[in-house]
């Protein structure tokens, strides 16, 4: 039997000793874990006082009232938040709003119970909490040991995995059902959207490997002298039919000496990533601009577009997995969110830096900066 | 009232599963308009009031869904709110509507996953339309 240190931080002391005794006898246990949970319950009647205790004993859970009489609940979160301590929050509140609920989220109170709460109310979720707990801790433990299991990761992949598969199968199911008629023909907009959505999957898995390479360093690098300019070239030339489409004209411009100790693959994608972003996000009879200098301690790679551009909130999280910039500018364009993160971690593995300038409307700069080695 | 006067807003940040439901509820007999998105929609709730609403979770931001149906709530109270969403799975959040605690800031009427039948579908619409 496990023992999880609850504190109840409320400032009504009728609260504080229900807690106390509905949590008192009562113990939780799930199928996949080891043993059961009871529960130590410890009392903090202000937003202070629940500090001066979360600073001098471990906590597992808090139970924690938004009103208070000096801070109030979401500072004492944003607090419990900034310390990173390991444990869950559950808002108890008589006020909750929706805004506060969202802010409550955001600095990662687990959940709500609305006051009166009911004792099987308040044991149905701290059993929800502990599981929680238990399985945090769990992902924790898995990671310390060197498993990388990166759950905001996964369930964001999952999601951009099972939309697609939605569509198609949704499309599917009325085809089956002939909703449009016996005539192959009327149903030609929903193959072409089903194979439109599972190319995007086939990328999106392509994107999906890339980073696997570069994440678990399995793959043998093969560090040579480089010649930039020629991989910017073939990454052009890759896009060169999509620009034709769009009537997007590429330049190329290199200075001094552009070679540069890296393994080719790796700078391959970092050139692939940034043009055929260029291309993708620009306008019709745009430009893109590659420049590759020499700078003596490094090397700056540059690629402007005059494309549709972003705003400065945008730019500040494109390089977040998964973060796709949606609007009605972006809503034709086909992409997995990977591509920036996968570009930054690339850099990143070079000890470069990438960084980003755009105007809505005018067009982006990325400018990437790799020092010789 | 029939069903062909009720008006129901979708909004889904997937074209196309916005266009399978949008023939989907059409197929039901009601009018349908859709909206790519959670600004769209506001936009559209600015101007027009529909009998009911279903609302995808996660579109411009995690919680597009719960800040629409809470827009939507405060300006027409007794329009019943369908959040659709396959987030329940993939995030470990249950925002099950039968629970009084979320009840209180979650202003949905019904919390689906995505992926339901029609048949299910249209039996919860027709249930908070009264038909």
């Amino acid at each position: 039997m496990a023992t999880l240190q609850v504190l109840v931080v409320d400032d009504e002391p009728g609260i504080r000793s229900g807690v106390v005794r509905i949590l008192q006898n009562f113990t939780v246990g799930y199928p996949f874990m080891d043993e059961d949970f009871d529960f130590a319950v410890i009392e903090a009647g202000t937003g202070e006082q629940a500090i001066e205790l979360l600073n001098s004993r471990p906590i597992d859970v808090v139970l924690l009232d938004n009103k208070l009489p000096g801070m109030d609940g979401i500072e004492v979160l944003e607090y419990i938040n900034k310390q990173k301590y390991d444990l869950a929050v559950m808002m108890i509140t008589s006020y909750a709003s929706l805004d506060l609920a969202i802010r409550a989220t955001k600095n990662g109170a687990y959940n709500f119970m609305p006051k009166p709460f009911t004792p099987q109310e308040l044991r149905a979720s701290i059993e929800n909490v502990a599981k929680h707990l238990f399985l945090k801790r769990m992902t924790r433990k898995m990671q310390a040991e060197g498993k990388q299991i990166r759950f905001q990761f996964l369930s964001v992949l999952s999601h951009e995995l099972k939309s697609p598969l939605n569509a198609v199968e949704g499309y599917l199911k009325m085809m089956q059902e002939k909703q449009l008629g016996d005539n192959i023909d009327s149903y030609a907009t929903m193959i072409d959207r089903s194979l439109a959505r599972l190319k995007g999957m086939r990328n999106l898995i392509m994107d999906l490997l890339d980073l696997t390479r570069i994440e678990s360093g399995k793959k043998e690098r093969r560090l040579r002298e480089t010649e930039l300019p020629a991989i910017a070239r073939q990454a052009m030339d890759t896009m060169e039919p999509y620009a034709i489409q769009k009537n997007v004209k590429m330049t190329l411009q290199s200075k001094g000496n552009t070679t540069l100790l890296a393994d080719a693959d790796e700078m391959e994608i970092i050139f692939n990533n940034l043009v055929s972003n260029a291309v993708k996000y620009n306008k019709d009879n745009g430009q893109v601009n590659v420049l590759i200098e020499d700078q003596g301690k490094e090397i700056l790679i540059r690629v402007s577009d005059t494309g549709i551009g972003m705003s400065k909130e945008d730019t500040q999280k494109i390089f977040e997995d998964f973060v796709r910039i949606k609007n009605q500018k972006t809503k034709e364009i086909t992409g997995s969110g990977l591509g920036l993160s996968i570009l930054k971690r690339m850099v990143e593995q070079y000890n470069g830096t990438i960084e980003v300038e755009s105007e809505p409307d005018v067009g982006s700069t990325f400018t990437v900066r790799i020092p010789r080695q | 009232m029939s069903n062909e006067n009720k008006l129901i807003l979708i909004a889904d940040d997937d074209a196309d599963y916005l266009y399978q439901i949008e023939m989907m509820v059409k197929s039901f007999g009601f009018r349908v308009k859709t909206a790519e998105g959670q600004a769209e929609a506001e936009k559209i709730l600015e101007t027009t009031k529909p009998d009911l609403a279903i609302f995808d979770l996660m579109m411009e931001q995690e919680d597009s869904g719960f800040i629409l149906a809470y827009k939507a709530r405060r300006k027409y109270p007794d329009m019943p709110i369908i959040i659709a969403s396959a987030a329940t799975a993939e995030t470990g959040y249950s925002f099950d509507l039968y629970d009084e605690g979320n009840k209180g800031w979650i202003k949905a009427d019904l919390y689906l996953e995505k992926g339901i039948r029609p048949d299910q579908l249209h039996r919860e619409i027709n249930k908070l339309l009264k038909i």
